[in-house]
């Protein structure tokens, strides 16, 4: 079945400058592909660039260098308003701390229909009010709920109006960046849950950035792991965790904790040492097996084949 | 093995404007010498309050201990002064915090951090302790020690200084180190080596931990024997097999289910509706009855007692009572269980 790309990002680059002739090269060439109904998973340590990676694709950040293509139109580049407004409607995020990116002056109802008003979806106040009251239901609060401010809700619940305000404008992509790691482990369950049967009923496309690895392979169903600013592999979440080819991977899935004794006590903790890779010249993405994908140069390339070889 | 530390009864409530918010309600635990307790919960259980409790830092006047005893070593640390709790604290109890950002001096050079305690508490001379700090920066892992001595927390990355706390905290070799979420703040591989750390320096010391977190993930890994705390109460307690592959709280089953195992390929996580409850009007009867549908009708009315399922092993649930109906635990934790008999029982 050939699968309908919706995102294209190609060669991105995203480079902060840090004092005088200093730069931090935040991505630095990063290429992958998101299919349209699927979840894919960014993994990373803090400081690899995950987050900045998924805030250039929604241009918080102007890229550097490189192109997002969403839909097959340029993200980036110059647009007009009408364009942006467009392309605005279409992508959505959801932020990590619910505390800080609900605007604790506004109630929920002019948070979750600023979206509605800024494209002018609804026609007038009774329409507006429907439409927010709809959307609480969605998430599972309460319609009596639109009148209160961000302060009177636990973490869960604020996290619940951020996703309600992303769906408000029916996006056909969210960006979902760490959206459970505030939160308790009970509540982190019922979100997850939520983005789930969301994505089931309304077929939606989510770019899922987290450090939590089990939850990560839990949602998506393709993953990409980034090590500072460079996508070293990209696989199907199983493929990726059963046959993990980069050595950064590798000591990334050892260093997880499980809810499993036993497991724990026999785990072994492999180190990434970044000078063990053949440094003669630059490496490249590489497709190691079909949709298994991994940043190594031609030596490596080799190497790595035939481990995985052995493996099976 | 000898209890350490035995808490017995702790009330503690906060009095704020709204009214007394029952925080602590009642607990009852000890530790044994050397060995690793974890507390876990979510927040508002009340674990971070029973610890600041034992190491005497409630705030007051807010904060007051309505009832209970924390014996350490036989003498009850509730009636200490503020004065003889400062021999204790940093000597026989230190703690290790959450964020090393926020818990490290950010004007003073980390050696002196150090010499603080070994100074006041084991009257070393400066020399004597700038010897030690040494030593003690390159026991926690911390290359160049003699260099790093002299720099201030800003020049240390976030793992280093967790790493720095923690040299804090052993400095006067303490019987008991109470680690409150160590490394919920750092990465994933900072936080095995955080863990790998600290369970190296527990077989040289012998020090008792009281490990508090979250994630049970890091549970499983460092506990002897785990306290699941709800609504300012233990619900169950057990080693730490006994809490993962036969629990038999369904708070905990709750826990447990709703965490994802790498091989879970469910469709829905299980998950605890609702949220936990408000303090200052704790329910009556089981304070998790509201979020558990597995509640009987006596939850509502009656608080369950702690029932014995063996010798380590205790839950308060009213399930556990001989005429209770038999409930099986929801499938993902039986699916865990079952794959413990499969290797083999008893590790």
């Amino acid at each position: 079945m050939e699968r309908e790309k919706i995102l294209e990002v190609k060669n991105l680059k995203k480079y902060f400058p840090a004092g005088r002739k200093k730069i931090i090269k935040a991505v630095d060439d990063v290429s992958f592909d998101i299919y349209r109904g699927e979840t894919f998973g960014l993994v990373g340590e803090s400081g690899s660039g995950k987050s900045t990676t998924g805030r250039t694709i929604i241009r918080l950040y102007e890229a550097t260098g490189g192109q997002v293509l969403f839909n097959n139109e340029d993200v980036h580049g110059k647009k007009s308003k009408e364009e942006l407004l467009k392309f605005n409607r279409k992508m959505q995020m959801i932020f990590q701390d619910p505390s800080s990116s609900l605007n604790p002056r506004m109630n929920v109802m002019d948070i979750i229909a600023e979206g509605l008003d800024v494209h002018g979806l609804v026609k007038n106040e009774q329409e507006r009010r429907e439409r927010v009251e709809e959307l609480l239901e969605v998430v599972g609060l309460n319609r009596e709920h639109a009148t209160r401010f961000p302060h009177e809700f636990s973490g869960g619940q604020r996290q619940r109006i951020g996703i309600a305000r992303a769906l408000a404008v029916e996006p056909e992509f969210i960006i979902a960046d760490e959206p459970i790691s505030a939160l308790d482990v009970s509540i982190q369950a019922q979100v997850v849950n939520l983005l789930k049967k969301l994505q089931k009923e309304r077929g939606l496309t989510y770019l899922f950035i987290a450090h939590d690895l089990s939850m990560v392979k839990y949602i998506s169903d393709r993953i990409g792991v980034m090590y500072l600013g460079n996508l070293v592999e990209l696989a199907d979440s199983d493929e990726l965790y059963n046959n993990p080819v980069h050595p950064y991977t590798k000591s990334l899935l050892s260093a997880i904790p499980l809810p499993d004794p036993e497991y724990e006590r026999n785990r072994k903790r492999i180190v990434y040492d970044p000078s063990i890779h053949d440094m003669s010249e630059e490496p490249e993405f590489r497709e190691i097996r079909p949709n298994h994908w991994v940043r190594c140069t031609r030596k490596e390339f080799e190497q790595y084949k035939k481990e995985l070889e052995e493996r099976e | 093995m000898s209890k350490l530390l035995e808490v017995k009864d702790l009330r503690v409530s906060f009095h704020t404007y709204n009214g007394e918010v029952q925080a602590v309600r009642g607990v009852n635990f000890h530790v044994n010498k050397g060995e690793t307790l974890a507390i876990v919960g979510e927040s508002g259980s009340g674990k971070s309050v029973t610890t600041s409790a034992i190491m005497g830092l409630l705030p007051k006047p807010q904060a007051e201990i309505k009832s209970g005893q924390i014996l350490f070593e036989g003498e009850d640390l509730v009636k200490k002064s503020n004065k003889e709790m400062q021999k204790i604290r940093g000597a026989d109890i230190s703690m290790v915090f959450q964020d090393p950002m926020t818990s490290l001096n950010p004007t003073m050079k980390v050696g002196n951090q150090i010499m603080e305690g070994l100074i006041k508490h084991q009257g070393l001379s400066r020399t004597e302790a700038r010897k030690k700090a040494v030593e003690l920066l390159d026991q926690v892992g911390i290359p160049h020690p003699e260099v790093r001595i002299n720099q201030y927390p800003h020049q240390f990355s976030g793992g280093m200084r967790q790493r720095v706390v923690i040299a804090i905290a052993l400095a006067c070799n303490p019987k008991l180190l109470i680690a409150d979420e160590p490394t919920t703040a750092l990465d994933v591989t900072i936080q095995a080596q955080i863990l790998e750390l600290m369970k190296d320096i527990q077989k040289q010391t012998e020090s008792a931990i009281i490990f508090i977190t979250h994630d049970l993930g890091v549970v499983a890994n460092v506990a002897d024997r785990v306290a699941v705390m709800y609504a300012g109460k233990i619900v169950e307690m057990g080693t730490v097999d006994d809490i993962f592959y036969d629990p038999r709280h369904p708070y905990t089953w709750g826990l447990l289910g709703s965490m994802p195992t790498l091989d879970s390929e469910e469709e829905e996580l299980y998950a605890i509706p609702g949220s936990p409850p408000d303090m200052l009007n704790p329910p009556k009867g089981d304070a998790f009855a509201p979020r558990n549908k597995f509640a009987l009708e006596i939850d509502l009315v009656k608080e369950p007692p702690m029932f014995q399922i063996s010798d380590t092993h205790y839950a308060a649930t009213w399930l556990l009572h001989e005429h209770a109906p038999k409930i099986e635990p929801p499938a993902s934790v039986k699916k865990r269980m079952e794959g413990f008999a499969k290797t083999g029982g008893k590790a």
